[in-house]
């Protein structure tokens, strides 16, 4: 049994006009199965629109299947029992800070889950250290967060999840607002958290850098699953994925372009190191061809 | 600054075009025309926009002050595609925030087609429809039952004639590249780029001589981003419009800009083509910036032996480069 089960899961929902009547209905998600085994790194891809940000709200249990099973951690969402330690093991962190973060102080804002828990006081302020020194964030405690840089912010909403201790964290397009340090601190943070604390870790993004180093990657188009695989694997299909409005890494796609001009490149590059260490491997080949 | 003074001595241009010249007579009742030599690249498109030593401070008369822009200076000239580049909090938006007035510097004024838009008297309700703002997720602000009504709107607003405002709106959204069925639709139905090209569209429809864009592309999938992209470029084909992108995407101003701008701490950095600016790859990263992503391929394989200019910034400039020097 996997951390999270989704077992063909369908969700609908219905379009009314201004008066109330129904106009169609939508399937967001089609049928999707997925199992994440605990400790894994998932990715999930797709366009806008594709579902994924649907399907990834079914995990902690904002939406609930029209059809089909969510199961979290042994926990069907669909039995509303379940739902307050549904949350607490299925942790969320969103798009855009700003629209997450309550508190007026750092540590304030990242004790208020455990807070809401019941959590004993003693404990509150132990877990706040210890999650606010797991993202590198413990120096800013005292400070307020709208002084933070947008990379700070995400890694204050990251650590008011952990404070929660959840096994299982889901990012929802996490550095879309964030600027290039920004991007690496989260996405690093999220590494840390699957590496060192066994966090299982599923990652909404548009940028595809950042899946590289997940174990399995899920690309979603119309509500159902369009291709999964390691990246490697996803990322040696180019043209599959332009096709999906998506793209490669721009060190992949400029190894294919090298081999769509000739150059025997092995499919699904990832890393500048692979580049180079490929290149010079075809470079002391031709050497000995022609000395 | 430091850009153009270094180009000015590579170029050893002498004369300054007519067009500078010119322009120069008819606002020679400013002090335009010593601030146009000092900032002058001997460029010659017509300066549209200059910022001159402007000075901004947030909290004053506290002790929390911040000093959010700090002695900025530059021109903008018709038809150019600036990049504006920098860290959050680094001082992109205030800045931009002056260029239609909605926030007056401490000290430092901006000039506008040669007036300075800050002098008592000056129309600042035209100026914010001749430089035309973008925010970060533009579809919040639609509003309207249809996209049609929407686009409308701003041209009315302005004072055009209803017919005037229809017709402007038509072609807008076409140049937008939105399919005509969409013209009675809700623009809340629409996809999110496609909704994202109708507040375009509403601040294309004012005909601004200067559209500014915060962050246009977050949160859109990778196709979705480069049609934007390309939109974007379009528009200055039909016209001199100039336009300032704000990005965090390296890889985009790289590929898209003619010219890019780094601000830092309020101050500028960098003002420069795109090769110049990521020539400075290591105090770029020092700020929490970055080189596009081929910047660094470029310098891996270098160090690896291979003999290939690292100054690169796009995918087909690097496989042109290794193809070359591979022979």
């Amino acid at each position: 049994m996997g951390i999270v089960d989704i077992n063909k899961v369908t969700f609908e929902y219905i379009r009314r006009d201004e008066e109330g009547n129904v106009e169609g209905i939508t399937t967001a998600v089609d049928g999707v199965s997925l199992s994440v085994k605990p400790g894994e790194f998932i990715a999930i891809l797709g366009h806008n629109g594709s579902g994924k940000s649907t399907l990834a709200k079914q995990i902690n249990a904002m939406l609930f299947p029209t059809e089909g099973t969510v199961v979290v951690d042994g926990l069907d969402t669909n039995n509303e029992d379940n739902l307050l330690q549904i949350r607490q093991t299925a942790g969320m962190v969103f798009q855009n800070p700003d629209n997450q973060i309550i508190g007026q102080i750092v540590d304030e804002e990242v004790g208020f889950g455990p807070e809401n828990l019941g959590v004993p006081t003693e404990e509150i302020l132990q877990r706040v250290e210890e999650s606010l020194k797991v993202l590198g964030m413990y120096e800013y405690r005292h400070k307020s967060p709208n002084r933070l840089s947008g990379g700070q912010k995400q890694r204050v909403s990251i650590a008011s999840v952990i404070a929660m201790h959840p096994k299982c964290i889901v990012f929802d397009e996490p550095t879309a607002m964030l600027d290039p340090k920004g991007r690496f601190e989260v996405i690093q943070a999220a590494r840390a958290l699957n590496d060192v604390e066994k966090i299982t870790i599923i990652l909404i993004t548009h940028y595809m850098e950042e899946v590289v180093d997940a174990d399995r990657v899920f690309v979603m188009d119309k509500g159902k699953i369009a291709m999964s695989g390691t990246p490697r694997e996803i990322f040696s299909r180019v043209s599959e994925l332009k096709d999906l409005r998506l793209t490669v890494p721009q060190v992949t796609e400029l190894a294919w372009e090298l081999k769509k001009s000739g150059i025997p490149i092995r499919d699904g590059i990832l890393t500048r190191e692979e580049l180079t260490e490929e290149l010079k491997k075809y470079i002391s080949l031709r050497k000995k061809e022609r000395p | 600054m430091l850009f153009f003074k270094k180009k000015n001595k590579e170029s050893g241009i002498e004369s300054a075009p007519e067009t500078i010249s010119a322009e120069r007579d008819k606002n020679s009742e400013t002090d335009l025309s010593a601030l146009e030599k000092e900032n002058s690249s001997r460029d010659p498109r017509v300066p549209l926009l200059v910022a001159d030593h402007l000075v901004y401070e947030y909290s004053r008369g506290t002790n929390q002050l911040v000093r959010a822009l700090d002695d900025v200076s530059f021109t903008i000239r018709k038809g150019e595609f600036i990049g504006l580049i920098g860290h959050t909090g680094s001082g992109k938006s205030t800045l931009v925030q002056h260029l239609n007035a909605l926030l007056s510097p401490v000290s430092g004024t901006v000039y506008f087609n040669g007036e300075d838009v800050f002098e008592k008297g000056y129309d600042r309700k035209k100026l914010r429809s001749k430089v035309g703002l973008v925010f970060q997720y533009p579809e919040h602000q639609l509003f309207e039952e249809t996209v049609f009504a929407d686009v409308c709107f701003g041209p009315k607003n302005i004072g055009m004639s209803r017919k005037q405002a229809e017709l402007t709106a038509y072609e807008t959204i076409k140049k937008v590249g939105l399919p005509d069925e969409c013209f009675y639709q809700s623009p809340f139905d629409l996809s999110g780029g496609q909704k994202r090209r109708v507040a375009i569209a509403g601040v294309l429809a004012m005909k601004p001589e200067l559209l500014v864009l915060d962050e246009p592309t977050a949160g859109l999938d990778p196709k979705g981003r480069e049609e934007i992209l390309t939109m974007i470029d379009s528009l200055r084909s039909d016209g001199d419009m100039a336009i300032v992108l704000v990005s965090h995407s390296m890889e985009d101003v790289a590929q898209y800009a003619d010219r890019i701008m780094v601000i830092e701490k309020g101050k500028k950095l960098f003002d420069g083509t795109p090769h110049e600016v990521f020539s400075h790859i290591k105090e770029l990263d020092e700020i929490g910036l970055a080189a596009p992503e081929m910047s660094y391929v470029m310098r891996d394989l270098k160090k690896a032996g291979i003999d290939v200019n690292t100054n690169i910034l796009t995918v087909s400039e690097a496989r042109d480069e290794i193809l070359r020097a591979l022979g």
